[in-house]
């Protein structure tokens, strides 16, 4: 019998330790107690401005960011590619500039600056031009890093206007796109950075 | 990740504090090596001292003779500093020729300096390792050593340093302010990277347990005609095969002082003062560069598969100090 809100994981914490539904003697072991105290450090509320939306959750301090998002406020635009800084799939704003989820987190951004994903793009009128020229440069095929792409384009135009093609293939350097849609993204971003973006 | 505590530092002297009452304790900044180590195992942490909104800690002055750089200012920031750009561009060059945008973005001074070696042994449990765990081996002696150091490798640890910006601060010199517990330090670029030797788990000479205030870096006549180059596996993103942070003061074309650091090749961030002694007097040309060059690398000790790295550290010196003599001083 599980208790409906708690995940398996939760589930193999609880019962290493012997505390759930009375299997065990709970409280009965000092030791035990202070190691489960130190398996598991408690939950703790943060709070986070994410697309302008005041958002306060539970969770445990070893939660990135990246997690966050996706699994705690269902936010699954932001993709998980490496985990660990080298892809860019992950790329989000905070406090209007680019960075990587997966290396931050959440609990470090407790009330801290506006956080910007890809689902904070789009306007009341469809999507924002940097998605329709992705659209429209063929700056994808499986889509999968363009969320990443798009936040760090926005994140390279907000620094300023690139001067040429290299300046952007240097300033997204930091996005690897497994299906090679470069020409693409660089056509895209260009069409764009005339004008500038919000 | 192993669980751990999280607490937020208010101040420096909160962080120091905090720090010292546990001695498995992690400063957190940027979190970019951090983090990542944490979700390996390498880093175990059983507290996080959250030192990203310490105030005070973000800065950049620039003055004549020295740059004052706050521990916490940003990798971007830093790259894209006017008058630090103007002052010393092999710094500025070495900052934005590492990581990412994004990682630029989060990553500060402080944490560049203290960031861990990116050998693949250190990284991989299943490996022997003695920085990660003292005494167990070097899995990188017998392994695959193509990234690895030509220059001051020990039979203990033979891994670079994979800063970029640690290369330009070394080849600058000036001094890094701590704070500990027990007080204020001051430690002299030069003697802030430690050589492996027999305890390569101690990279640098930085106290336990003591926080990076700020780094004062001299400006010398060098700094202004200055080049850092990185030369990698691919055009960006990507660690340092060998790298070159130079400057040149000239008197017309003879050379009147030289400044020389080369990262990528070497187990910490190495200047070499008779390689910079032995330009002193001469033509700035390609034969004085040469032998400059030669001097640098006269020591090396590559490994199985690095030894490309000894031609490719002279070439890429000799370019940058190319470089450089082409520059308006
Ligand atoms: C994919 C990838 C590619 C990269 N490529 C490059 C590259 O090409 N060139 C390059 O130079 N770097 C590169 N880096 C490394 C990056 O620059 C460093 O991770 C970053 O500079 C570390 O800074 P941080 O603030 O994030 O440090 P953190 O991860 O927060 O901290 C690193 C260490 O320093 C300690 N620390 C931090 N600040 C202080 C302080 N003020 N006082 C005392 N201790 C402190 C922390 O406790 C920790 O042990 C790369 C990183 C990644 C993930
Ligand atoms: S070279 Fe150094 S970091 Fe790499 S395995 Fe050997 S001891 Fe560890
Ligand atoms: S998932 Fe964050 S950089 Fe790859
Ligand atoms: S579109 Fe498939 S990874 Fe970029």
């Amino acid at each position: 019998m599980t208790p409906p809100d708690l995940s398996r994981r939760d589930l193999i914490y609880l019962t290493a330790s012997g505390g759930l539904l009375g299997l065990g003697a709970p409280g009965s072991n000092a030791e035990a107690e202070s190691q489960q105290a130190q398996a598991r450090p408690e939950k703790r509320s943060v709070e986070l401005t994410v697309n302008g939306e005041r958002r306060e959750f539970q969770i445990a301090p070893s939660v990135t960011l990246l997690d966050a998002l996706r699994e705690h406020l269902e936010l699954t635009g932001t993709k998980k590619g490496c985990d660990h800084g080298q892809c860019g799939s992950c790329t989000v704003l905070v406090g209007g500039r680019r960075v990587l989820a997966c290396l931050i987190l959440a609990i470090s951004e407790h009330q801290g600056e506006p956080i910007e994903t890809i689902e904070g793009l789009a306007r009341d009128d469809g999507v924002h031009p940097l998605q329709a020229a992705f659209v429209a440069h063929d700056a994808l095929q499986c889509g999968y890093c363009t969320p990443g792409q798009i936040m760090s384009a926005i994140g390279l135009l907000r620094e300023g206007r690139p001067a040429d093609d290299d300046a952007i293939r240097e300033g997204m350097a930091g996005n690897i796109c497994r299906c090679g849609a470069y020409e693409g993204i660089v056509a895209a971003i260009r069409s764009i950075s005339a004008g500038g973006v919000e | 990740m192993t669980p751990f505590d999280y607490v937020r530092a208010g101040s420096m002297r909160e962080a120091v504090e905090l720090r010292s009452r546990s001695p498995n304790a992690a400063f957190l900044a940027g979190g970019t090596t951090l983090t990542d180590l944490m979700k390996g195992g390498v880093e175990k942490p059983s507290l996080l001292v959250d030192i990203r909104r310490v105030p005070d800690l973000d800065y950049i002055n620039v003055s004549s003779g020295k740059a004052s750089l706050g521990a916490l200012t940003k990798n971007s920031d830093l790259a894209t500093d006017p008058a630090l750009m103007k002052a010393a561009p092999m710094l500025t060059q070495a900052i934005a020729a590492g990581a990412s945008p994004q990682i630029r973005n989060m990553a500060t001074l402080g944490g560049n300096l203290l960031q861990r070696t990116r050998c693949p042994y250190f990284r991989n449990q299943a490996f022997a390792c003695n920085k990660r765990s003292p005494g167990s081996g070097c899995a990188a002696l017998t392994g695959y050593d193509r990234g690895h150091a030509v220059l001051e490798g020990s039979s203990q640890c033979v891994a670079t340093h994979p800063s970029d910006l640690a290369v330009a601060l070394v080849a600058l010199g000036g001094e890094i302010q701590a704070e500990h517990i027990s007080g204020q330090r001051n430690i002299p670029l030069s003697e802030f990277f430690r050589p492996p030797g027999e305890t390569p788990w101690i990279e640098t000479s930085l106290q336990r347990g003591a926080l990076i205030v700020f780094v004062e870096t001299d400006l010398p006549p060098e700094a202004r005609r200055s080049v850092y180059l990185k030369v990698r596996d691919r055009a960006s993103y990507e660690f340092a095969l060998a790298s070159a942070a130079v400057g040149l003061h000239q008197d017309g074309s003879r050379i009147i002082g030289a400044r020389i650091a080369l990262g990528g090749i070497a187990t910490r961030p190495l200047r070499f003062a008779t390689a910079e002694a032995s330009l002193i007097g001469r033509t700035a040309d390609e034969a004085a560069f040469r032998d400059a060059a030669a001097i640098a690398l006269g020591e090396a000790r590559p490994g199985r598969e690095n030894g490309f790295k000894v031609e490719l550290a002279k070439r890429t010196l000799v370019k940058a100090l190319k470089l450089a003599s082409e520059l308006q001083q």
